[in-house]
């Protein structure tokens, strides 16, 4: 059974007169554990696609699958619930709380699993300290770097050991060095079996990628597999 | 897909706990909003407070008159009224020869005495001497019982006394000390009104009622009185019931007697009233219950307004924290949890003017235990009705904002700037 399996997969945006169709039928399936970036210009329904199969959205025609579950047809409370242990999200912005520090901006989604205030602070400060935090667990966003803000917005998103993390341009507000990192991270996240699927618009992303989706006015393009992906480690060396 | 653990309780807790620290960092702009809550909230348990210490005060110091015992009186025991006062001075006082008839008519009664107030005046002893405010009473010897009167020392009067028109005298016990700080003052001599008279007895301690002393009086036997200052003293007349299954038929059967000896017409009301402790602590609480109203409504008006105060800056915080409101949804956030974590920061704050105003409405309100010399009194009932309100109040203007930003558009959110 595939992780994901969506078809036809369609979602129209209707503003006054105006009907945007940000995706046209979309129809992919991903396994567990592969590493997918989605690749297309500004504007094609990248984020749309991905607001999809992170369950924040559903769609307006076309059918998805998670774990075998159809989730079109799922409650508002039932999708909540996916997104809080199915789905890591890792956003552009980060989208962390500013008024809270590393430790508890990471312990959010336990909270909202309902797992006791000991057990998630104690799998918060781990996962912070896989992601290289362990030092920073009560700074605040604002007295952290965007790459260590992109890491606690990816321990969030790995705190609770979803069955995929997305990532929507997740090195986007970065700087190149710092993008490298936070890559780098995700492959070594994809080496120990975590499903990840990334949205980018640059290609140096997309070479470390074992396979790449492109999509181009809300229809896929092209569904490559990268046979010899790139190592991040490689470009470190290259800034 | 394991089990979600949330369990109703849980969330409430978790989501009351995050409600608290964004209290903590909105004190400071919600501090009109929380003076509302404060003001509704204070005027009631200050009010609320000072009633209770009076009333307290009553119910403790409501023992001039025995058990099972009422007074005949022109007056009724409070009243505001300018017009009943009016009314109350145009009736006809009670004159000592009604003891005799209510004696003989009242075959119910166990005990019936008189009492009057013949003016006050300056006590004095060889040792000391007051300044000229000592009311004086008449008694007759029944006086003790129906009026409450326990003696420390010494003895009442007796029937002799009364009748020959003795000068002995009973002191009040705050007087007994005056005039004589060392030793007893029985067999002493006390001068009162220009005239000596020997004291047979001390009454104990009965503290103060509403700040003023009531163990600062003299009394002599009413017969003496009569000799003294004329027969037509106005009195008071009390008349006891042997227990409390016979009382209320024997207060009926005096009414029927005291209406026929004044003359009142059938039909008319009495022309007198009918005053026992009973009737003085439910007259008190009738009288307070305007006050109470008037409190409740400008209390209401305080918390209405507080609550439009709350509801708005719950609002403008929804709108502020959209962004913040679209992450928890993406994280997996209910929108059951979201509109809890509002309402609860709204009860908050409305909790945090309320627990002020109590604080405040006990301190203020104990004010006037001061005033009349009586113990404090934090009144638990209303500190809880004061905080229920609050809770009310939190949950009735919270409850918009919060839905508001539970059906917030997680995307639409998280896109916002
Ligand atoms: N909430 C929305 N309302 C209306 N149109 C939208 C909305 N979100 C996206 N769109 C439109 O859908 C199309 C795809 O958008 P998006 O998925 O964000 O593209 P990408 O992420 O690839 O840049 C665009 O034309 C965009 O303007
Ligand atoms: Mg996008």
């Amino acid at each position: 059974m595939s992780l994901i399996r969506i078809q036809n997969l369609a979602r129209r945006y209707v503003m006054g007169t105006e009907t945007v169709h940000a995706l046209r039928g979309v129809s992919v399936q991903i396994e567990r554990g592969e590493y997918l970036a989605i690749m297309g210009p500004s504007g094609s329904g990248k984020s749309t696609l991905m607001n999809l199969l992170g369950c924040l959205d559903t769609p307006s025609e076309g059918s998805y699958e998670l774990n075998g579950k159809d989730v079109a047809r799922m409650s508002d409370n039932e999708l909540a619930d996916i997104r809080n242990r199915e789905i890591g999200f890792v956003f552009q912005s980060f989208n962390l709380l500013a008024r809270a520090d590393a430790l508890h901006n990471v312990e959010l989604p336990l909270i909202y699993a309902g797992v006791p205030p000991k057990e998630r602070r104690e799998r918060a400060r781990q996962t912070l300290v896989n992601v290289g935090l362990g030092d920073r667990m009560h700074h605040r966003p604002n007295e952290l770097s965007g790459g260590q803000r992109q890491r606690v917005a990816i321990a969030r998103a790995l705190v609770n050991s979803p069955s995929i993390i997305l990532a929507d341009e997740p090195t986007g507000n970065l700087d190149s060095k710092t993008g490298v990192e936070i890559l780098s991270l995700f492959e070594e996240l994809s080496r120990r079996g975590n499903t990840i699927i990334v949205v980018t618009h640059e290609e140096e992303v997309a070479l470390h990628a074992r396979r790449v989706i492109r999509i181009r006015d809300g229809l896929i393009a092209a569904d490559e597999t990268n046979p010899h992906p790139r190592a991040v480690v490689a470009s470190v060396s290259a800034p | 897909m394991n089990p979600r653990l949330m369990t109703p309780w849980r969330e409430l807790v978790e989501m009351v706990r995050m409600a608290a620290n964004a209290v903590k960092t909105n004190i400071l702009r919600s501090s009109l909003t929380i003076l509302g809550v404060f003001v509704g909230v204070f005027s009631i348990i200050a009010v609320m407070t000072g009633i209770r210490v009076l009333q307290q005060n009553l119910e403790d110091a409501m023992n001039g008159l025995g058990a099972n015992t009422f007074a005949f009186q022109r007056f009724s025991g409070i009243s505001f009224d300018a017009a009943d006062w009016e009314k109350y001075r145009r009736r006809k006082p009670f004159r000592i020869v009604d003891l005799s008839q209510l004696e003989r008519r009242v075959t119910l009664a166990q005990a019936v005495s008189a009492s009057a107030n013949f003016g006050s005046g300056e006590a004095s002893s060889r040792y000391a001497q007051t300044s000229p405010n000592i009311p004086g009473n008449g008694m007759t010897p029944e006086g003790f019982t129906t009026q409450n009167l326990t003696l420390g020392e010494g003895r009442g009067f007796s029937a002799a006394d009364d009748d020959s028109g003795r000068l002995v005298c009973v002191l009040g016990f705050d007087l007994a000390a005056k005039l004589f700080p060392r030793g007893s003052p029985l067999s002493e001599s006390v001068k009162f009104q220009g005239i000596s008279y020997k004291v047979v007895g001390v009454l104990v301690q009965r503290g103060a009622l509403f700040g003023q002393s009531r163990d600062n009086f003299i009394a002599i036997p009413l017969g003496t009185a009569r000799r003294l200052y004329g027969e037509n003293l106005s009195v008071q007349l009390q008349v006891q019931a042997p227990n409390r299954d016979t009382y209320a038929e024997m207060v009926e059967q005096a009414r029927g007697v005291m209406r026929t000896m004044r003359q009142v017409p059938p039909g008319d009301d009495d022309d007198f009233e009918i005053v026992s402790n009973e009737s003085a602590v439910s007259q008190f609480r009738s009288l307070t219950s305007a006050i109470r109203l008037g409190v409740a409504a400008i209390s209401s008006i305080a918390l209405i307004a507080a609550g439009i105060g709350i509801r708005n800056i719950m609002l403008v915080s929804v709108t502020e924290r959209t962004r913040e409101i679209g992450i928890r949804r993406a994280i997996g956030a209910r929108k059951r949890s979201v509109m809890l974590q509002f309402i609860a920061e709204a009860v908050l704050l409305s909790e945090v003017g309320g627990a002020l105003g109590v604080v405040g409405g006990i301190l203020f309100g104990n004010l006037i235990s001061f005033v009349v010399k009586a113990p404090p009194v934090i009144p638990w009932d209303w500190v809880g009705i004061g905080l229920a309100i609050c809770s009310a109040v939190g949950i009735l203007f919270g409850t918009y904002p919060a839905w508001k930003a539970a059906h917030l558009d997680p995307i639409d959110s998280l896109r916002y700037e």
